[in-house]
């Protein structure tokens, strides 16, 4: 569905992503991990079209700079990370919001297929019970899954989210994570998520690339990825006896 | 396409706001408007009794002969036309302000922000101090000249961002509609030193009247609001997405730099039209959308239809207070809206946060 081809990102003389590609098919789920500064957002800006790059994004075969701008979010959704909000709009208000690629205008009225994916996205994000609460009265979590319910009213048939559980607490994280996976069984629906957390990643990512200073240290398939060579190389730290230890501490 | 595996949730039946909006507040709005209209033509230096305003009004549109006794040129000639300036330009800075603060998502934008207004003032300042006229017409010369510095302004801010900036990010703009304002305001300075016997004329302008205004006046306000006005009510929607983040915008699908140019070029007519007319009038665009943000919601379909009418309230009673207060002197309607204005906005702010 999506391949980079040498995705390049300069911001002011200085490289952030040098020659980055990737694969991602339909019912594939890619983990980008990779320390602080490693190029994860970046590329997420580069694929959302906030940043200029050189090299090429291929949707299908087309350059996705030539979508306009409500087709393109219908094939490819974005959440960012660092939300903030100063106006009191109700949550349901923002998740409505996720419905505008396809009823544009001021007089255009919610369809049926409007109206339902709307409340599925309520539903599923936990937000039925507080759809009319402002959202500055939210928690971090709850801000959170307001924007990951608009981007699921939205139904991309690609989600890329940038760090999506790190302000949800273990069970919710468990919660998306497991929604997700349940939603790529769809025909045609594919992930891209940057995460921190490398056991999350191993557990649900069919696909790893693994950054480091702007540069792809590996990628392919997750468990070709994250080697002890390779995690070494990207984070400078023996991960796997560190994670062994860590996790070594929940034994029954 | 849709996901049918739901899970951990019960499914259930949401009780979502409906789209369309409860029509009585703005019945009251109305009501509110029009009563305020009526008594600001009433009271003046000379307080005529409403009777007699409905009789003149009356005898003015049907072109029947002046009833006797009556101020009868007063009320159609001089305060009419004056209040329904007011109300226009009132409801011109309110729209401008709300549409601003949602596209830049920034409470403290309004009309202004861009240095619009202040490249307009530039203009009508040099036309009088350098007494620049077009024959024939009298206060010709400040319009047109305000009206040109306005676009030459936009023009000039737009395109330094532009350069500086190729996104047009929000910070951006902000940062050279300040520094251009500043630019202007030194000119301004400058010019009134050089023309020191026209101080006074000067001085007026730049804190804003509308004392003078004509049919004329009322008509090219009329006409650019429908005009501009309509163009920002139309992307109500998109504001939305600009009011909670311009990423967020772009996320759902926005086209980005074509509502954002749209709308600044909408806003400059409007501040462009509005201060060649009646001079810079400030704290209107910024506090108006608030307090009605306040009272209605910050959702942009909610919020214009709102502004329309407390713009105008906000505005009338100011111009009211203006030529009241030490009547036979007439004060700066600038000087009122930002005494004023900012007393009430507190006390609001504070209520609301008690509420809450």
């Amino acid at each position: 569905m999506l391949k980079a081809h040498s995705i390049t990102v300069k911001v002011q003389e200085k490289t952030l992503i040098d020659g980055v590609g990737f694969t991602l098919n339909a019912g594939e789920w890619l983990m980008i991990v990779g320390r602080n500064g490693a190029g994860k957002s970046t590329l997420v800006n580069a694929v959302s079209q906030k940043l200029n790059y050189e090299g090429i994004f291929e949707y299908d075969g087309v350059d996705i700079k030539r979508f306009k701008p409500a087709e393109f979010v219908k094939r490819i959704g974005v959440m960012k990370q660092g939300l903030s909000v100063d106006y009191s709009f109700t949550v349901g208000e923002v998740v409505k919001m996720g419905r505008y690629a396809y009823s544009q205008g001021l007089f255009s009225t919610l369809s049926k297929k409007d109206e339902e994916m709307i409340e599925y996205a309520l539903n599923v994000c936990g937000l039925s019970d507080i759809a009319n609460q402002s959202i500055l009265t939210l928690s971090g979590g709850e801000l959170q899954r307001t924007f990951l319910a608009q981007l699921f009213a939205l139904d991309p048939n690609i989600l890329v989210l940038d760090e999506p559980t790190s302000h949800l607490d273990i069970t919710f994280q468990k919660q998306l994570f497991d929604l997700i996976s349940d939603w790529l069984k769809h025909e045609g629906k594919a992930v891209i998520t940057v995460v921190h957390d490398l056991s999350l990643a191993k557990a649900y990512g069919t696909h790893t690339l693994l950054l480091s200073k702007g540069r792809a240290v590996a990628f392919g398939e997750t468990e070709e990825v994250l080697t002890k060579a390779n995690l070494e190389e990207a984070y400078g730290l023996d991960v796997y006896s560190l994670m062994n230890e860590l996790l070594g501490k929940w034994g029954e | 396409m849709r996901p049918k595996i739901v899970h951990g949730y019960m499914k259930k039946k949401l009780k979502l706001k409906r789209e369309g909006f409860n029509t009585l507040p703005y019945i009251i709005f109305a009501i509110l408007t029009l009563c305020t209209l009526i008594l600001c033509v009433c009271l003046g230096s000379v307080n005529i009794p409403i009777k007699d305003v409905f009789r003149a009004i009356y005898s003015a549109i049907f072109a029947k002969p002046v009833p006797e006794g009556i101020a009868y040129s007063v009320i159609v000639s001089v305060r009419l036309p004056r209040v329904l300036s007011v109300a226009l330009v009132g409801i011109s800075l309110s729209i401008c302000g709300a549409a601003m603060q949602g596209l830049l998502k920034n409470p403290l934008a309004e009309g202004s922000t861009l240095g619009v207004s202040s490249g307009a003032s530039l203009g009508a300042v040099l036309a009088i101090a350098f007494g620049i006229s077009i024959p024939n017409i009298p206060l010709a010369g400040t319009m047109v000249m305000a009206l040109i510095f306005a676009f030459a302004s936009l023009i000039l801010i737009l395109s330094l961002s532009y350069r500086l900036d190729f996104s047009l990010s929000t910070n951006t703009i902000i940062l050279m509609g300040v520094v251009f304002s500043m630019f202007a305001n030194s000119i301004i300075s400058l010019a009134i030193t050089f023309a020191a016997d026209k101080v006074k004329h000067i001085t007026f302008w730049t804190m804003g009247s509308l004392a003078g205004s004509t049919y004329t006046n009322v008509i090219i306000l009329f006409a650019v609001l429908m005009v501009f006005g309509g163009i920002i009510l139309r992307f109500s929607t998109e504001l939305n997405a600009f009011a909670i983040g311009e990423d967020n915008a772009r996320n759902i699908g926005v086209n980005i730099k074509r509502v954002k140019l749209l709308i600044l070029f909408s806003v400059s007519a409007i501040i462009g039209v509005c201060v060649s007319i009646g001079g810079t009038i400030g704290f209107v665009g910024l506090v108006v959308p608030h307090i009605t943000r306040m009272l209605v919601s910050a959702n942009h379909k909610k919020l214009f239809p709102a502004v329309i009418f407390t713009g105008a309230i906000f505005l009338m009673l100011s111009d009211l207070l203006a030529r009241t207060l030490l009547s036979p002197l007439e004060l700066p309607i600038g000087v009122v809206t930002s005494f004023v204005g900012s007393i009430v906005f507190v006390i609001i702010f504070y209520k609301n946060r008690k509420k809450s």
